[in-house]
């Protein structure tokens, strides 16, 4: 079986002459900069928050904390992953916020009973994309990543939605690349365990689509 | 690793599917899913859920949201600068 293609982020080889500019005072360099990654930084934090409102928040604080910042960033990391780490900073203060009872942290390693040992097996057929349509999959696949513990999702998103590498993604969470490889195994196999309701041969009667 | 076992297979499964692992570890695993279904499917099915997501276009942002934000953004940044 062929190995999975990332979609990576657009070329970032001239990032780093952008952010000299802006460091300079060029504000339309740090707009470029904006424009380049705000759908990236976007999509991150409303994985991780859940809330289309503390996403909007995130997007423009992550943006003026790095603009603030920008000195101090060291440019022997890429900025993508200095600004992602800003964005999944900000995003997880959302997260406590919202659940002030719990913690979040992106330390937490949690233990959970549908942990790495794959329960069911069946294959999906037909294809969940010929199963429903765009609106359907979307709101089942919403449903389904909104279950994850917020430190797997986390993961998920950056290393499987976002591209960026094992390493890269260890650099933006400050965690090691073993902790970043065992959580995005666990991730990957809760989300394929929880799809297989939805997704699995001669799942759910003849009709086969699981009522949303 | 010969006669590899479902579990050890699972271990590797992250970097078989990122294409991150020696040639001799990936024969033995591609060994293993010729005869073993159960992994094939987990494999196949794991394979589907990490593209399904990547290419699923979930919590794209809008167009109309997204001028809104650059605006916000900018005006915040240029009164920053301003502070200092």
């Amino acid at each position: 079986m062929s190995p999975i293609q990332s979609k990576g982020v657009e070329a970032t080889g001239d990032d780093l002459v952008l952010v000299r500019a802006a460091k300079r005072g060029d504000m339309g360099a740090f707009e470029q900069l904006v424009k380049r990654y705000d759908r990236n930084i976007f999509r991150i934090a409303q994985h991780i928050t859940q809330n289309r409102e503390d996403a909007e928040d995130v997007v423009q604080d992550a943006f003026l904390k790095s603009y603030q910042n920008l000195d101090r960033f060291q440019e022997q990391s890429k900025f993508y992953t200095w600004l992602v780490r800003i964005a999944v900073n900000e995003s997880l203060m959302k997260l406590r916020k919202r659940r002030t009872a719990k913690t979040v942290s992106i330390d937490e390693d949690v233990k959970t009973e549908e942990d790495s040992v794959p329960r069911e097996v069946a294959d999906w057929s037909p294809n969940p994309e010929q199963l429903y349509n765009q609106s359907e999959l979307q709101e089942i696949l919403g449903k389904t990543i909104q279950g994850l513990p917020s430190s797997f999702r986390t993961v998920f998103v950056l290393r499987d939605v976002e591209g960026l590498s094992t390493e890269e993604t260890a650099e933006a969470l400050d965690l090691s690349v073993p902790a970043v490889k065992s959580r995005l195994l666990r991730a990957r196999l809760q989300l394929r365990e929880r799809l297989n309701r939805y997704f699995k041969k001669n799942g759910s009667g003849d009709g086969k689509r699981e009522v949303l | 690793m010969a006669n590899v076992k479902c579990s050890e297979f699972l271990k590797e499964l992250t970097d078989y599917l990122d294409g991150v692992i020696d040639d001799r570890t990936r024969a033995e695993l591609e060994e293993h899913l010729n005869w073993c279904h159960k992994c094939y499917v987990v494999v196949s099915t794991t394979k589907h859920t990490i593209e399904i997501y990547r290419d699923s276009h979930l919590y794209e942002l809008p167009d109309d949201l997204r001028g809104r934000l650059h605006s916000a953004i900018m005006s915040k940044c240029a009164a920053s600068k301003k502070k200092h």
